[in-house]
């Protein structure tokens, strides 16, 4: 087992058997590795660049001026998605918080509150987070009510709180779940009362556990920041397809794609270093004893 | 005092009672864990529960402190009833220490922290005399150096010592240790038990689950017999461990000293 214990994050992108990005590749396969993927990815290349319509499509695709022009458009407009993502998110991990410390509550008491939690999770996620978008960024300006902000960005921003945070609350519950009911039978034997125990001892427990599955929603919500161009809000998709069609030509979108592999990526590679950490250090803990 | 004086108070007349358990029954689902215990236990004793796995030591010991809801009988602490209506549970539980057998420290704090986290929200304490007092506990446990670190990096014993201390920052007026030294490695047994030992010595109040005979011959003022999920003989240890009266007692003991345990 010293090979996992051992592992360091460069082992990620090498494939020691906490990560399979690569497979698993010993010092001699590295060779091979290489020439495999030159092989393969060549021959795709070669495929795509002999078919019959590539010349158009490097025209409509991969136009260096289009790509140029469009870029510090574009970047500005992925400001816009960057505040959408980080207002949501917040407010994301507070709500959904709620929801499923709401859920976890023990007893008949809490019954219509368990209830609630669950009618919530199940509509929120049941329904495309675009139609909520519709329904509240369209819909609620159109109350007309006094007072009531018409802003197409809020309520939008809103609507992915609502739906995110359903998902959200779901992972939060199974990190709670996860925690041994001996840690909470310790605690109460203190005489900490059961609010107490769930904030000094299950919770942090549980926060924790779950960190990497919480960055892989963040992935999910980061992309559905797009959704928002639907009411009318101009962010990177809308802002790409207007320079789209101005230009006559595809390659904004290209842009548009890379901006969000550049900032996913590095989120899925932190919750592939997170999850590898955490099972070397779960491994280290029962070698201690 | 509301006490009935259907059981005599073992350590004699005049001795104030720590415990009082009556009739008590717990049951899960169909399985009849615990069919009316009657137990007393007075300030400064220490009573050993002896019985197979099973048969319901631990769930006496978990629903003494309201762990566990009881379905019938009723507990007295210091002469006041716990199992009456509109008792503050919390209220109750701080005044009894309890020590697993699985440690149950909170692995996402130091061993300080685990200590002071009770004195500290339970009780109101400042920061500062908390830690005082954990670190004065620690100290006496041979723990000092180890305050600062995460209960993973620590051996059984030590794990186990320290849960003890956590349990008695509390100041508890009665402390049950639930198979303390079952879950450790036979080198470690004897340090934890050398703690107990201590304890019982300063007089503190122990209602112990045990598997070590040898531990209760030593320690125990009195041994109880559980079977079938009542108390089927008690007494002195010298006494119930050396002659016991009821054959299924007999047959228990046979049974460790062919395992080699007494």
């Amino acid at each position: 087992m010293s090979g996992v214990a051992d592992s360091t994050p460069g082992d990620l992108l090498l494939g020691s058997r906490g990560s399979r990005l690569f497979g698993r590749v010993q010092r001699g396969g590295v060779l091979l590795a290489t020439a495999s993927t030159v092989v393969v990815f060549g021959a795709i290349g070669y495929l795509i660049v002999t078919a019959p319509g590539w010349a158009k499509v490097q025209k409509a695709f991969f136009n260096a001026d289009v790509f140029a022009a469009s870029f510090p458009d574009i970047a500005r407009a992925l400001l816009v998605n960057v505040r959408i993502f980080v207002l949501a998110e917040t407010l994301i991990l507070v709500l959904a918080l709620g929801l499923a410390v709401m859920r976890s509550l023990p007893g008949p008491v809490f019954f219509p509150f368990r209830l609630m939690a669950v009618a919530y999770i199940d509509f929120f996620r049941g329904v495309p987070g675009v139609l909520v978008i519709f329904l509240l960024a369209l819909g609620i300006p159109g109350l007309r009510l006094q007072g009531v902000s018409s802003d197409a960005f809020l309520w939008g921003v809103i609507a992915l709180v609502l739906v995110w945070s359903a998902y959200v609350a779901e992972v939060y519950r199974a990190g709670i779940e996860a925690i041994h009911p001996s840690q909470e039978a310790a605690a109460r034997s203190l005489g900490l009362s059961r609010v107490q125990a769930l904030r000094f001892v299950v919770l942090p427990q549980a926060v924790r556990r779950v960190i990497p599955p919480l960055l892989n929603d963040f992935i999910g919500l980061q992309k559905d920041t797009a959704l928002i161009s639907f009411v009318g809000v101009i962010e990177v998709f809308r802002r790409t397809q207007i320079e789209a069609g101005g230009a006559f030509n595809f390659t904004p979108y290209l842009v548009c794609a890379l901006f969000f592999l550049a900032v996913t990526i590095p989120l899925a590679r932190l919750v592939d270093f997170l999850a590898a950490r955490d099972r070397r250090r779960q491994l280290a803990g029962t070698r201690a004893r | 005092m509301t006490l009935s004086t259907a059981l005599p108070t073992p350590a004699g007349p005049g001795a104030a009672e720590a415990l009082r358990v009556e009739g008590l029954h717990k049951s899960f689902d169909r399985l009849r864990v615990l069919r009316g215990i009657d137990l007393s236990v007075a300030e400064h004793e220490v009573v050993c529960l002896i019985g197979a796995s099973g048969s319901g030591k631990s769930t006496l010991l978990r629903c003494i402190n309201l762990l566990e809801p009881i379905d019938a009988g009723r507990v007295w602490i210091e002469g006041v009833e716990i199992t009456a209506p509109g008792v503050d549970v919390d209220r109750v539980r701080r005044r009894i220490g309890i020590v697993f057998q699985a440690f149950n420290l909170f692995p996402h704090m130091s061993v300080l922290r685990n200590v002071t986290l009770a004195p500290r929200k339970v009780l109101g304490l400042p920061r500062e005399n908390a830690e005082a007092r954990a670190s004065e506990l620690l100290e006496r446990f041979g723990l000092a150096e180890k305050r600062d670190e995460y209960p993973d990096r620590l051996s059984g014993g030590q794990q186990q010592r320290a849960a003890i201390v956590r349990a008695l920052a509390m100041h508890p007026d009665l402390l049950l240790l639930d198979e303390i030294t079952s879950a450790l490695d036979p080198e470690l047994v004897a340090e934890v038990l050398d703690v107990i030992r201590e304890l019982a010595a300063e007089g503190m109040t122990m209602v112990i689950a045990t598997h070590e005979m040898a531990f209760a011959r030593d320690v125990a003022d009195r041994v109880c017999f559980i079977d079938e999920g009542v108390i089927l003989e008690q007494g002195p240890p010298a006494e119930l461990l050396a002659r016991p009266r009821e054959p299924r007692t007999q047959r228990f003991l046979q049974r460790i000293v062919s395992a080699g345990r007494l």
